[in-house]
């Protein structure tokens, strides 16, 4: 009952029974138990969307000797260690993986946010023949699915040279057909008096691009970053099929190897993937805004 | 108008005629060249015996002609339409319900809603091999079934159960994604809708049904055509957690999974792989229309 004292003063108001009452964000009444009700289905969801992740990390500071196979499941380690972090840095290079991943993940960042503007500045702002085929092609290019076209995305990077580098990784996805239209969009929303304004004082088009239009899309730019740190930290497909030398793995690659190669060691995997999944958790829980701000953008204009 | 191709000569030095193509050279350059040639060159690879390392000639339509006799082919073909048949009215409707579970500002709601996206943010091979060792066979539960008198299910040893595996996982990983864009409508739902339905009497699953399915439903469209799309294209739940020869008898192999297996490596047959491909087009194609169209009947 504690939860409910807590809520605010709604249940000092003069109510007509004696009953305490809560008011949703419409001011209508939340009756007691439907509030108890709502906490128990919150926390039999949230068992079941963050259990397997607290599990995954409980299993990873279980020592050598500890059963975890024991039924009755034990949720807590008995004697928590972090020797199964170092053994598992023994076994793969997990860390220079991690680095890696690191590289690709910024490298797709900086080409995203610098491609995406730029192109999303000339699609919405400067007039030229041909923007309307421009558009087009990023609309097009945004439709094609992916996994349709890795077979051809390989054998072109063979071509060039790239496969099995971290270049060729982060190349098909550098400057994303999805960023380039959201940027659009951002830029088509800004008051376009501004701009004039500054022409007419004489600013030319890099000038209005870069101290006028883009300080204003600041909040897209943000979600245009985050989505491309997410997306290259954790693809899975393209990394498998683009990588072959075990040296220049990313960490889902090298995951996916750990768990086909030392399947039977549980600990020794979990501990990959807190390593894998930690860094993602710790971003989202600082920048949850931008993360929820790119579902709306990307499902209602991809 | 600020119009940048004004022919007045200070004008025409301060922009520069060449600057916008400058802006739109680096997208249009990687488009170009790592989305729409590498689509363009599928479906011409579709048509000749090309592997990794032979150019291949024109076939015309023998790639196709040995899809149809390839007992492979329509293993992938099943499994990939029954992910799209087990995953999507999941995928439409618990995030909706989940939505409206976190909908109400109520004290800590806000850490609720960001603890269901968790699953989003990681990566798809930690949540395989996350749920790979919750289902093993003395993974947790089966320890928690043992413990209440169940007994140990194979979840990741049987061909069907792996695939319904394979389904709760993505379920389990897009809950969160479809609840962010389920409560983005709902927030546009007038709550007077509400009071008028409970006024009359309407009790919540009534005017769950009459008021809140009706004001959502181009929402419920949206993410039937998002889901169904990326359930058609399944690669990495499956690839995870049966293995990347799918599963016993390669049984739960999928049509991406077949593309990548065959296309990929120095003896890949790049020709068959992409006419795999061309098949996957046109069902992710044909998927959008049916959603969107049965959206339109719904409406008439």
């Amino acid at each position: 009952m504690s939860v409910i004292e807590k809520v605010r003063p709604a249940a000092s108001r003069p109510a007509v029974t004696r009953e305490p009452r809560v008011t949703d964000e419409h001011g209508r009444r939340i009756r007691v138990w439907e509030l108890a009700l709502r906490y128990l289905l919150l926390l039999a969801v949230l068992a079941l969307t963050v259990g397997p992740f607290l599990w995954q990390l409980s299993t990873s500071l279980k020592g050598p000797t500890e059963d975890i196979f024991s039924s009755p499941p034990k949720f807590l380690p008995g004697d928590p260690t972090l020797h199964n972090y170092e053994r598992v840095a023994d076994t793969i290079p997990v860390w220079d993986y991690a680095l890696n991943s690191l590289k690709v993940a910024t490298a797709n960042v900086v080409t995203n946010c610098v491609g995406a503007a730029l192109a999303g500045y000339a699609l919405a702002r400067l007039r030229y023949r041909g923007r309307r085929v421009a558009t087009v092609v990023f609309i097009l290019a945004m439709l094609v699915p992916v996994e349709g076209i890795i077979i051809a995305q390989f054998t072109t990077m063979r071509e060039l040279g790239l496969n099995n580098t971290l270049i060729g990784v982060v190349l098909p996805g550098c400057v994303s057909a999805l960023n380039v239209l959201l940027m659009r969009n951002a830029f088509l929303n800004l008051p376009y008096e501004i701009e004039e304004a500054a022409y007419v004082d004489g600013a030319n088009v890099w000038q209005r691009f870069l101290r006028i239009a883009l300080p204003s899309v600041k909040g897209t730019l943000a979600v245009v970053a985050i989505f491309a740190f997410m997306g290259a930290w954790d693809d899975f497909l393209w990394p498998l099929i683009v990588l072959s030398d075990p040296s220049k793995f990313t960490l889902t690659i090298g995951l996916n190897y750990l768990h086909g190669t030392f399947a039977n060691d549980e600990r020794l995997v979990a501990a990959g993937t807190v390593i894998a999944v930690a860094p993602l958790i710790a971003l989202f829980a600082c920048l949850q805004r931008y993360f929820f701000r790119g579902v709306g953008e990307g499902a209602v204009k991809g | 108008m600020a119009s940048p191709t004004v022919p007045r000569v200070s004008r025409v030095r301060r922009q520069l005629p060449t600057s916008p193509w400058l802006f739109a050279a680096p997208g249009l350059l990687i488009t170009g060249a790592f989305i729409l040639y590498p689509f363009v060159s599928t479906l011409v690879n579709a048509f000749t015996d090309r592997r990794t390392l032979i150019p291949g000639q024109f076939v015309g339509l023998a790639n196709f002609r040995e899809l149809l006799g390839d007992e492979m082919f329509w293993i992938g073909l099943r499994n990939s339409t029954l992910y799209v048949l087990g995953v999507v009215p999941a995928l439409v409707v618990l995030p909706l319900l989940l939505a409206l579970l976190v909908q109400k500002n109520i004290p800590g709601i806000t850490f609720f809603r960001s603890a269901f996206y968790t699953p989003v943010v990681a990566s798809i091979v930690v949540v395989g091999l996350i749920w790979v060792w919750l289902l093993d066979e003395r993974g947790l539960v089966n320890s928690l079934l043992e413990a209440i008198g169940v007994g140990r299910v194979g979840f990741l040893s049987d061909q069907w159960l792996l695939l319904l595996s394979a389904m709760t996982v993505t379920v389990w990983k897009g809950l969160g994604y479809y609840m962010i864009i389920y409560l983005a409508a709902l927030a546009n739902v007038p709550p007077e809708l509400h009071e008028a339905a409970a006024v009359d009497g309407a009790g919540p699953v009534r005017r769950f049904l009459n008021v809140t399915v009706p004001a959502v439903r181009s929402t419920m469209v949206l993410v039937g055509a998002l889901s169904s799309v990326a359930a058609f294209k399944v690669f990495s739940e499956v690839y995870l957690m049966a293995g990347p020869s799918g599963g016993p008898a390669g049984e739960d192999t999928t049509l991406v999974m077949l593309v990548q297996r065959t296309g990929t490596g120095l003896t890949g047959r790049v020709g068959y792989a992409s006419a795999i491909s061309v098949v996957v087009f046109v069902v992710t194609v044909a998927l959008m229309l049916l959603v969107l169209r049965a959206d339109r009947r719904d409406e008439s």
